[in-house]
């Protein structure tokens, strides 16, 4: 892996001189995107949310001439653009939205559905958010030109419950649309008929995963479904239905508007584009920020954030991507760039881009059992590793975060990760156990330190954490109990 | 009622094609065995397919997949996760591997997770024995735990779902196999999950009973002892009990059952899986039951005195009977012989012959009116046969019920109208009482006049019916007792006729005729019907042979009356002589079902102190009497039964009746019923209640508890039974 990450990391590459005498290309630095080429201009929410504020910065404009492009060519600038979906997986979205358009599609009778999952409820992310509350014309306009590509009848906003502010400028936004005629029966006045309604969750992480979201939106408990049949298929009420972040729909008119190769041109390769990173924790300066992709995470904290709390050398560890993926401790953070694929090749992940800072007054063990804590609370129950899983793991980890156990219990703990991991309906399963295995990669001597101090204080912990000196000497204890392992 | 929703599955209510279109059968690699599947199967059907058995605790076949408890992951080319082979189609070409490292390693992970908050509790489980959980843990865990959390196991409370089903909640481990069940089968919809994660608790959120007669089922289903069964509870276990194989005789359908004894006792009452019948559901009178074999029954012969019985000898009592014969002076069609709900074949084809010898015709149907000829013509099958055959019921797409409940005439078979209802467009009109059918239907009437309307084409649900390919008329059994039952027989005769295109075809017979006593058929089948001389006589001499549902006055004073039966109902009351006979579990005999089908069932215990097998008595008493009948053994008396009618004795098929004969019947019975008068009379629901409907079920102690709960609504605490400590069982 860290070959892979050599590769990519932009360092001066030796100039050889081979038959030809080519210049080697310049070394690209990624970052440092300039404002003309953000896209989400009021993410901040300091100018009109409303339709006039929105059509000064540009939205809506000749977006009849977009839909009237038709489906197979908002698709390809998509694919062009090297869009990949940003809600987490990072599946590229162009390939995705096509799915929805299979040789033969007119013929079925069904109405078709775009569901946008503004659902955000990862710990440590608020891009959505800040999205939905500044420039929720943008989302609109992005359901209009994702349905066309998709050839959607309506788009279905799923947006988390205790977004009461944005919910309300995202209405507004759709009701100022419905007004101004741009959606509706002839949206824009290309005659295509395409509706947006806004549903608000009630409050649950699991109703973020796409099946669950769709369970979740026809009224029933959000529990995913089993995948095949993929949504694309059998989605929202037995329609073909495609799941999209509210970024990934949102971003869709400016690419389609600026061209594909404006959005193409940031970023690494298969990595292309902008993102907005939301970076919390121990900075200076936590906020909200849209970057290019693949911009060295240093940077990325250096440039917006105002640097780590107490310096650079003051870091622990870095989460890159939201709470489901596995951190990253001080020298890696200074290597990774923030996108998909290096991220993956320093075993983490890009995840939702929110980037959670920790410096050396964490109490890193305690942050993860805190993560196991949520994943236990979140999981729907439904099948069997995750709803056992995941309230084991807890267990676990708020012995080990207090140093209460055995440090054979360290591998077992890897093992149940491992026997949850992969082996569930949706990814809730995976991002409960990648936290954990980030920690016990990179922060077992932590763990392990803290189980020494616990013993020399406490004498011997016995498997479950158990104190031996709590147990009643006249009766033997059974040699899988751990009470007479030496250390 | 009419609008009950439904949506569990992801599809919604109804899906857009009315059938599957028969698929081409696909082939793939399991444990690097050939195997051909059709397309559409799921992979865990293909590898058992290819014997490669898969562990699995949620998947059913009967069920919809849920595909939550992981048990079933198998390894699949080119998938880097393990797959769960429940919810997983059968690809063609695929490449599938059932007993690598890495499915074991799963397996034995799932199955850790699925212990640790499994109580430790098998030496106190019901289902000990019995419990996937325990089997699969033998063959697919580890052999030792790691699970020593100080916070220790999930604790659960029970839940009260009534006298039937008993829960341990700490023992559930969310399969939601009677969630599914109560969802889709029984039409409880209730019944759901609440909470989430480790929280997730089966239950309704609204605590009350699982109200529905498929209820015992979710004990079948479970595949851990988190529910059991009430009235079991504590009394044996698996290992100790004799299985035989036998049919049940609660209803026409003859719900192939597997009857647990130990020693002389009737321990529990198991479905057997018959997909032409009961698939594999039974109802909880079919399960219940059984107590009712072990209270108020006859165990010796009874010869009236003044006002009391006294018991006797065989002899005796088949001499005081042959006596009461003398004395009553009874001749010719003066004898009657009546015919009940638990009439074997073979006891009433030795009972008809024994009164044909004497000279009678007299053969009565413990129903009412059972004593006039029947209204429908018998003369041909398929006037009272259910000719659709079970089965093909979920063909038919639209059905009109008249004068019927068949929830509570036949609780599995309503299961099948509500699979076909919620899985293809069925449209259900009803004629009769109105009623909750677990699905929604048209309500057209309560009357005859009703039906006429529905006939003269009126409504929307009329159109409908005309629309259909494969129609369906069920006609309740009531029907023939109602006072306008001629009136409805011919009126749906000519309709039929009339229709003949779609209802009577080579391949479609619509018309059918839904009995709800178990002996009906059979009695129909061999002619136990009295002829017109014989039901205008009086009788001086009655022989009851299961009747408990006459009515006392209707048998004059001073006719001679023996009673032969096995529990001491209200025919024993009525008996100067009781012959004490066997109950379904106790004798080996035929039962021809609602369609027709003749099952032979079996005995699973010796009939009580001296009570003997029906058909044997009645030979017996014929010798005393006189006039032997000719047969010795069992073998020579079913030879017999083939001489009367073949299909009697060509056990477990149903025989069309062809077109020309079906219209032929039709004919006839719309010439036997012209001219009848309709009064307009509402129809009535036969069972009021379903839980007590013949000798043995008024003889449950369960099924008067379940009517206490569920019929009438009262919690009179029974379901403090199970709440109360272990000890109270020792």
């Amino acid at each position: 892996m860290l070959k892979a990450a050599r590769v990519s990391r932009p360092i001066r590459a030796q100039s050889r001189r081979t038959f030809a005498t080519v210049q080697d290309p310049p070394v690209r630095r990624y970052g440092g995107l300039k404002d003309q080429d953000r896209i989400f201009q009021n993410a901040y929410c300091r100018h009109d949310h409303g339709l006039k504020g929105a059509q000064s910065r540009g939205d809506w404009h000749r977006t009849k001439d977009i839909i009237l492009k038709g489906d197979s060519w908002i698709i390809q600038q998509i694919k062009d653009s090297g869009l990949r979906g940003r809600g987490g997986a990072g599946f590229p979205s162009g390939l995705k939205w096509s799915f929805m358009n299979k040789p033969g599609w007119e013929k079925d009778p069904r109405p078709r559905y775009l569901v946008v999952n503004a659902d955000e409820g990862e710990p440590g992310t608020c891009k959505d958010r800040e999205i939905m509350r500044g420039d929720p014309h943008k989302l609109v306009e992005g359901c209009l030109i994702a349905g066309r590509a998709m050839n959607a009848t309506a788009a279905y906003i799923y947006i988390r419950g205790e977004f009461y502010q944005e919910a309300s400028h995202v209405q507004q936004a759709i009701n100022e649309a419905y007004k101004a005629g741009l959606i509706g029966k002839d949206a824009c006045g290309s005659g295509y008929g395409f509706d947006v309604y806004l549903h608000r969750g009630a409050g649950a992480y699991i109703c973020g995963e796409e099946t669950a979201l769709i369970e979740s939106l026809e009224g029933k408990q959000g529990k995913p479904r089993l995948k095949p049949p993929f949504p694309a298929d059998v989605g929202l009420f037995g329609c073909p239905t495609t799941v999209a972040n509210v970024e990934t729909v949102a971003v869709a008119p400016t690419i389609c508007r600026r061209g594909a190769p404006w959005f193409a041109g940031f970023g690494r390769k298969r990595n292309e584009g902008t993102k907005m990173f939301c970076i919390s924790g121990h900075v200076n300066n936590p906020c909200v920020v849209e970057e290019e992709m693949s911009i060295p995470l240093k940077d990325l904290i250096e440039k917006h954030c105002g640097g780590v709390r107490g310096g650079w050398d003051n870091l622990l560890g870095i989460i890159p991507g939201g709470s489901s993926v596995p951190i990253l401790p001080k020298n890696m953070c200074e290597e990774v760039l923030m996108d998909f694929d290096s991220l993956k090749d320093a075993q983490s992940g890009l995840g939702t881009g929110a980037v959670i800072v920790m410096d050396k007054s964490t109490d890193v063990v305690g942050a993860i059992a805190r993560f196991s804590h949520f994943y236990k609370h979140e999981s729907c129950g439904q099948c069997t590793p995750c709803r056992e899983g995941t309230t084991w793991m807890m267990n676990m980890m708020d012995r080990l975060a207090e140093g209460r156990g055995h440090e054979r219990e360290i591998d077992m703990l890897l093992e149940l990760t491992k026997q949850v991991e992969g082996r569930t309906i949706c990814a809730l399963g995976d991002a409960a156990a990648w936290p954990i295995q980030g920690l016990m990669r990179h922060f077992r001597p932590e763990v392990e330190k803290r189980i020494a101090s616990f013993r020399a204080e406490h004498g011997p912990v016995m498997f479950g954490g158990r104190l031996r000196n709590q147990t009643d000497p006249t009766l033997a204890i059974p040699d899988n109990l751990g009470g007479n392992l030496p250390v | 009622m009419c609008a009950v929703t439904w949506d569990f599955c992801g599809l919604g209510r109804r899906g857009i094609s009315a059938t599957a279109p028969r698929q081409a059968d696909i082939t793939l690699t399991v444990d690097g065995k050939e195997v051909t599947v059709p397309q559409g199967s799921a992979l865990i059907q293909a590898c058992e397919a290819a014997g490669s058995p898969i562990p699995r605790f949620c998947y059913h076949d009967r069920l919809a997949i849920a595909g939550n408890c992981r048990m079933c992951l198998v390894e699949v080319e080119r998938s880097p996760k393990p797959v769960a082979s429940c919810a997983m189609p059968a690809m063609p070409g695929s490449k599938v591997w059932t007993n690598s490292p890495l499915v074991h390693e799963a397996r034995e992970g799932v199955m850790e997770f699925l212990l640790s908050n499994h109580p430790l509790d098998c030496p106190i489980c019901d289902q000990g024995g019995e419990c996937d959980l325990q089997d699969q843990s033998m063959r697919y865990g580890a052999d030792r735990t790691r699970f020593h959390e100080i916070v220790g196991k999930r604790a659960v409370e029970d839940k009260d779902l009534g006298p039937l089903v008993k829960t341990s909640m700490n023992r559930c481990i969310q399969c939601t196999r009677c969630i599914r069940f109560a969802n889709e089968v029984a039409g409880v919809e209730e019944l759901g999950s609440t909470g989430r994660g480790n929280d997730l608790q089966i239950g309704m959120y609204v605590e009350k009973t699982m109200n529905s007669e498929l209820s015992g089922n979710v004990v079948d289903l479970c595949p851990v002892g988190a529910l059991t069964s009430k009235p079991y509870a504590f009394h044996a276990r698996p290992w100790e009990l004799k299985h035989t194989e036998s049919i049940d005789v609660m209803d026409a359908l003859g719900s192939n059952i597997r009857v647990d004894s130990r020693g002389v006792q009737v321990m529990r009452v198991q479905p057997r899986t018959n997909d032409d019948v009961n698939e594999e559901w039974i109802s909880d009178k079919t399960r219940y039951a059984y107590d009712g074999l072990r209270f108020q029954r006859l165990t010796t012969p009874l010869v009236k005195q003044g006002d009391r019985f006294v018991p006797a000898g065989w002899e005796d009592a088949l001499i005081a009977v042959a006596d009461g014969l003398k004395a009553s002076g009874a001749t010719g069609d003066e004898i009657q012989a009546v015919a009940g709900h638990f009439a074997d074949t073979e006891s009433l084809v030795a009972l008809k012959d024994f009164v044909n010898r004497l000279g009678s015709d007299n053969l009565a149907l413990d129903q009412v009116g059972g004593t006039a000829p029947p209204v429908a013509n018998v003369d041909v099958r398929s006037n009272y046969l259910f000719n659709t055959t079970i089965p093909a019921v979920e063909d038919a797409d639209v059905i009109l019920l008249v004068g019927t409940n068949p929830r509570h005439e036949a609780a599995v078979l309503n299961s099948r109208i509500r699979k076909s209802w919620l899985h293809t467009g069925l449209e259900v009109g009803l004629v009769g009482e109105r009623v909750d059918t677990a699905y929604g239907y048209e309500f057209l009437g309560t009357d005859a006049k009703a039906l006429a309307d529905f006939i003269a084409g009126k409504g929307e649900f009329a159109k409908k019916f005309q629309a259909a390919k494969k129609p369906l008329i069920i006609v309740g059994s009531a029907v023939g007792e109602h006072v306008d039952g001629a009136g409805v027989y011919n009126a749906l005769a000519k309709f039929v006729e009339k229709n003949k295109k779609t209802l009577v075809t080579p391949e479609w017979n619509g018309f059918s005729v839904l009995q709800r006593v178990a002996s009906r058929t059979a009695a129909y089948d061999i002619g136990f019907v009295p002829s017109k001389k014989a039901s205008t006589t009086k009788p001086k001499f009655i022989y009851l042979l299961n009747a408990d549902e006459v009515d006392p006055k209707s048998i004059p004073k001073d006719a001679f009356v023996v009673y032969q039966g096995h529990h001491g109902d209200l025919g024993a009351q009525l008996a100067d002589v009781v012959l004490p006979g066997a109950a379904y579990t106790e004798k080996g005999t035929t039962w021809v079902n609602t369609e027709g089908r003749a099952q032979l069932g079996r005995a699973a215990v010796p009939p009580p102190g001296a009570s003997r097998e029906d058909w044997k008595i009645i030979r017996a008493l014929s010798e005393v009497a006189g006039s032997p009948l000719p047969y010795d053994d069992v073998l020579t008396l079913r030879d017999r039964m083939w001489e009367i009618s073949p299909s009697l004795v060509r056990y477990d098929i149903t025989e069309r009746t062809s077109t020309e004969l079906a219209l032929a019947g039709l004919k006839a019975l719309a010439e036997r019923t012209a001219g009848a008068k309709v009064t307009g009379a509402t129809f009535q629901k036969p069972i009021a209640n379903f839980y007590q409907t013949d000798p043995i079920s008024r003889a449950s102690v369960t099924m008067a508890q379940c009517t206490r709960s569920f019929v009438q609504g009262e919690n009179y605490g029974f379901s403090e039974i199970g709440k109360g400590s272990e000890a109270a069982y020792a």
